[in-house]
């Protein structure tokens, strides 16, 4: 009961929903790194890949309002600097409502860690389309299918700056923990999308109802980074590149501010 | 350690000295999105926080402003942000989170002239009910109204004060008048000040209760191994979740709601001047309550029993401190920057013993013109 809340289960999510392996992955790199939870702090949003942490994991944690996790997450981090925090999000909660949160905190590298639950429709709320949704799906709010394209989230994220960046569906569970692991790790930015299957809101309406199903179908469409790159764009329709898409250095938000103090403390303006 | 904050007699903006007065008081994370006429008070914390080891952050807007104050919150800070109309508008779904999260800070509202975008640097006392019920939901808030720089320090730490021993945000409501305005303050020495700081469980995390009690719960703070479950959903007292029962959430708005207003004769203050033998009474706050006394003053050095009430909190409302005051007048002249906010809640309090009305500046977005709000007066004596 290290890692799970007294009271934290039963969880709530729908059977056959990704959550749980993400939930475990997320968990297993802790666990791997080691990490206290007590350095832990989790903050997540509103939708169902926010009930990830909240109540279930043990470490505090502090569910915010929709799309702006990552607005008290940056408060967390900011006057507590040494503690790991970890957001959780949804494509809704924080490409809809909380996409201009989600690039200030990319552009102002501020070390949070960043997991975006991609179930391509907003779930939690009855299955309407959402900015991840693909061109042409039926949603409950697109019955006539989608006229919108889609973010591509990980090229948003490079945009904005973000030091570390990978997709992952929940079928790649084992290099999904260990890009968790690199991420809580990391001095900067860091954001993972997680494909994920949603069968009861978004499955059963294009018809993939059965979550194994469309795990299979995350498989047998998701492309790895390097051979994405010898690929055309009709070739990579429909298709999920995964893998790691940035690691790099650069000045984290929380060390410019003690360089800051050190500097004032020192007498120079 | 050297004081946080320099003693001594200045001439100080109003923004300033509210400035000073939360670092006197302790806040040192303070998040801001730019917004006329609060933009004072953010350059005076972003060149003295960083001094002092606090943390000044822009956000991309008022919401993300807010949402970090909440979360720093929760790290043991003080924190706090400021705004005028707009921002405060944007910023009322996370008031409703820190109500409902019990959490300690201090939002202030530079009022300006709305509604929208109106005029920027000039004043209106117009957010007043917004204050109280901005957000959704059945809750009870605490608001302050400073009318002088003086106040614009006292307050600050007061709203401090009263956020930490209540565990709720607290709301700083000057108008641009105030907030602009450039008076003596005089800055104490730090060690005559009186600081709250929020209670911290005593017992061990399996049996802490970190929320809904009528005397105010302990706050644990984050990484402190409290595992704390901090959440704007329905929750019982130990913040996990119920959404399932009405009752629960039957319990979280009555214990909220009674958190304060048990406690409605120790928070809410007023000043009273020339009251005893006053045939009528002007009752006013903020910047309207300095022509409102300009009058008062006038009116008695005329020879007329003309009494003056201030009120320091708007809400929640004193009823009973306000009736009390005004229980020998025949009459209570409102002054207030609008077209009929807090002179409804004077109407309510006093019933039908009193006779009360508003008066209004000639021009709304102005301080009542002293000449005619003197006639205004005198018109009512016999």
């Amino acid at each position: 009961m290290k890692y799970i809340r007294k009271g934290g289960l039963p969880q709530a999510h729908c059977a056959g929903c990704g959550n749980g392996i993400i939930a475990q992955c997320t968990l297993r790199a802790i666990d791997e790194l080691a990490l206290d939870m007590n350095s832990m702090i989790f903050v997540s949003g509103i939708g169902c890949s926010s009930w990830i942490p909240s109540p279930l994991f043990n470490a505090d944690t502090l569910h915010a309002t929709h799309g702006r996790a990552i607005t008290f997450a940056t408060g967390v981090k900011l006057a507590s600097p040494k503690t790991h925090v970890m957001v959780f999000t949804g494509d809704g909660d924080g490409a809809g409502i909380g996409g201009n949160h989600l690039i200030h905190a990319a552009r102002r590298n501020i070390g949070l860690t960043v997991i975006l639950v991609n179930n391509f429709n907003y779930g939690m709320t009855g299955g309407q389309v959402a900015p991840t949704t693909p061109y042409g799906a039926k949603t409950s709010t697109t019955p006539f299918g989608n006229l919108e394209q889609p973010f591509d989230l990980c090229k948003l994220m490079e945009g904005a700056g973000a030091t570390y960046i990978a997709r992952w569906t929940t079928f790649q569970v084992k290099p999904l923990t260990t890009s968790i692991k690199k991420a809580l790790q990391k001095n900067g930015f860091a954001f993972i999308e997680v494909i994920s299957q949603c069968p009861v809101q978004y499955g059963r309406r294009i018809g993939m109802e059965d979550p194994a199903k469309m795990m299979q179908w995350f498989k047998e469409n998701s492309v790895p980074i390097q051979k994405a790159k010898e690929m055309s764009s009709e070739e990579l329709k429909n298709r999920i590149v995964v893998g790691e898409f940035v690691n790099v250095e650069a000045p984290e938000l929380t060390e410019e501010y003690q360089k800051l103090f050190m500097r004032l403390s020192h007498g120079k303006n | 350690m050297s004081q946080p904050i320099e003693p001594g007699t200045y001439f100080m903006q109003g923004n300033e000295a509210c400035a000073e007065g939360a670092i006197a008081a302790g806040c040192r994370y303070f998040a801001f999105y730019p917004i006329t006429p609060a933009g004072e008070i953010a350059e005076r914390m972003a060149e003295r926080l960083p001094r002092l080891g606090g943390i000044y952050i822009q956000m991309e807007d008022e919401i993300a402003a807010l949402g970090s104050v909440i979360g720093a919150a929760w790290t043991g800070v003080k924190a706090m942000t400021a705004t005028s109309g707009p921002g405060f508008t944007l910023m009322q779904e996370h008031i409703g989170h820190a109500v409902m999260t019990e959490t300690p800070c201090v939002i202030v509202n530079v009022q300006r002239a709305g509604p929208s975008t109106g005029i920027p640097p000039v004043p209106m006392q117009g957010d007043v009910y917004q204050a109280r019920r901005g957000s959704h939901g059945e809750y009870e808030i605490i608001v302050l109204a400073p009318y002088s720089a003086q106040e614009m320090f006292n307050l600050a730490i007061e709203a401090f004060n009263l956020s930490e021993e209540y565990r709720t945000p607290v709301i700083l409501l000057p108008d641009e008048i105030v907030g602009h305005m450039r008076e003596e303050v005089i800055i104490p020495n730090f060690s005559s000040l009186k600081l709250v700081e929020r209670k911290k469980p005593t017992v061990p995390p399996e049996e802490c209760k970190p929320f809904l009690d009528e005397n105010v719960a302990p706050m644990p703070s984050f990484g402190t191994g409290y595992h704390v479950h901090v959440t704007g959903s329905s929750h019982d007292e130990r913040g996990f979740r119920n959404v399932r029962d009405p009752e629960a959430i039957d319990k979280v708005v009555r214990r909220l709601c009674a958190k304060l207003r048990k406690h409605v004769d120790k928070i809410t203050k007023l000043e009273t001047k020339y009251m005893d033998d006053a045939d009528v009474a002007l009752l006013s706050y903020g910047s309207s309550a300095r022509a409102a006394l300009y009058v008062a003053k006038e009116a008695r050095a005329k020879g007329y029993k003309v009494g003056f009430i201030r009120l320091i909190t708007l809400w929640p409302f004193a009823d009973s401190a306000v009736r009390k005051a005004a229980q020998q007048v025949r009459k209570i002249l409102v002054f207030e920057d609008n077209l009929g906010q807090i002179v409804n809640e004077v109407q309510r309090a006093v019933a039908a013993s009193v006779e009360v009305e508003l008066v209004s500046p000639e021009v709304i977005g102005t301080l009542h013109r002293p000449e005619y709000a003197l006639n205004r007066v005198l018109q009512e004596m016999r």
